[in-house]
């Protein structure tokens, strides 16, 4: 259910909804949503100031206390993770 | 209604689609779905093709989007078709029996105020602001707010020393301004920095210096 609400508001918020993906692991009553965004809508999902990341925290980790579930979501940055030469 | 449009090139595409619909260009949401080419010598040459959308409303926007996180978080919850209010929308949730969609203070409600107006921002293209309230929420804690404001003004009125409320959100601290702007003898100002931003009730004639009491 907090994979889908995260993929509903990611997709809500981007301009290539085709291109959201959400991974999830759970370990220890902990869900950690793993979201990936198209590198240009990153901006969409974070916001000025990681504003935008954290309202989407915020009610993420509402949506998992309903559960009783603890929520992490962490976003995939690609360009980032991708090794260097 | 018809979605898809073709050209010669996106733009005549486009500019057919919005002479046929009647509406201006910011008012429409433009996909291509084929981009056009050339070919060869005039060969096999490809039209474009747009598909173009009445954009909806801030407001029906609005409200679609907090359906969609209602169905999640709250089904059996009821979202009301937003309300103009003097400073944009109030749309307004009932039903939320647990309480999920507040959180503790109002920091969920706060949250999900914030992406709704992103998300009708994003869609309708129209800046405008919208309130969420939940469960009556915003008017118990404005009553609340209105008390808080009233009893630290006395406070300060009785004690002569400036009286630091709770960190508020500025809806919340523009509550506190109108209200303590109902006593006299005291005035109020905001300090320190979002999200910890909270209003000190100073009584007039005393409390900090720098600045002149406003006394005509």
């Amino acid at each position: 259910m907090v994979e889908e609400l995260l993929a509903f508001l990611a997709r809500s918020l981007v301009n290539h909804p085709e291109r959201v993906a959400v991974e999830s692991r759970e370990e220890d009553g902990t869900v950690t949503l793993s979201l990936e965004v198209a590198p240009e809508d990153l901006g969409k999902v974070i916001g000025r100031q990681g504003r935008i990341a954290r309202a989407i925290r915020t009610v993420m980790k509402a949506a998992g206390a309903r559960d009783g579930r603890k929520v992490v979501v962490e976003i995939k940055d690609q360009a980032r993770e991708r090794p260097q030469g | 209604m018809r979605e898809e449009w073709t050209g010669e090139t996106v733009e005549e595409a486009v500019a057919r689609a919005l002479h046929e619909l009647g509406l201006p260009p910011e008012r429409v949401e433009i996909t291509v779905l084929e981009a056009p080419s050339e070919g060869l010598f005039g060969r096999g040459r490809k039209a474009a093709v747009v598909r173009v959308r009445p954009r909806p409303t801030f407001q029906e926007a609005a409200q679609q989007f907090m359906e969609g996180i209602v169905s999640y978080m709250a089904p059996e919850a009821e979202v009301h078709p937003p309300v103009p209010t003097e400073r944009g929308w109030m749309l307004s949730v009932a039903g939320d029996g647990k309480g999920v969609l507040i959180g503790r203070r109002g920091k969920t409600l706060q949250a999900l105020q914030y992406l709704v107006e992103m998300y009708a921002f994003h869609r309708s293209g129209e800046k405008e602001h919208v309130v969420v309230d939940v469960n009556d929420y915003r008017h118990r804690r404005r009553e609340w707010v209105r008390k808080e404001a009233l009893k630290a003004a006395r406070m300060a009125l009785r004690t002569g020393k400036p009286q630091r409320l709770e960190p508020m959100t500025a809806y919340e601290r523009y509550v506190v301004h109108t209200t303590v702007q109902e006593v006299g003898g005291v005035r109020s100002a905001s300090e320190g920095r979002e999200p910890q931003r909270r209003v000190v009730i100073y009584p007039e004639g005393g409390g900090e210096g720098d600045d002149q009491p406003s006394r005509r």
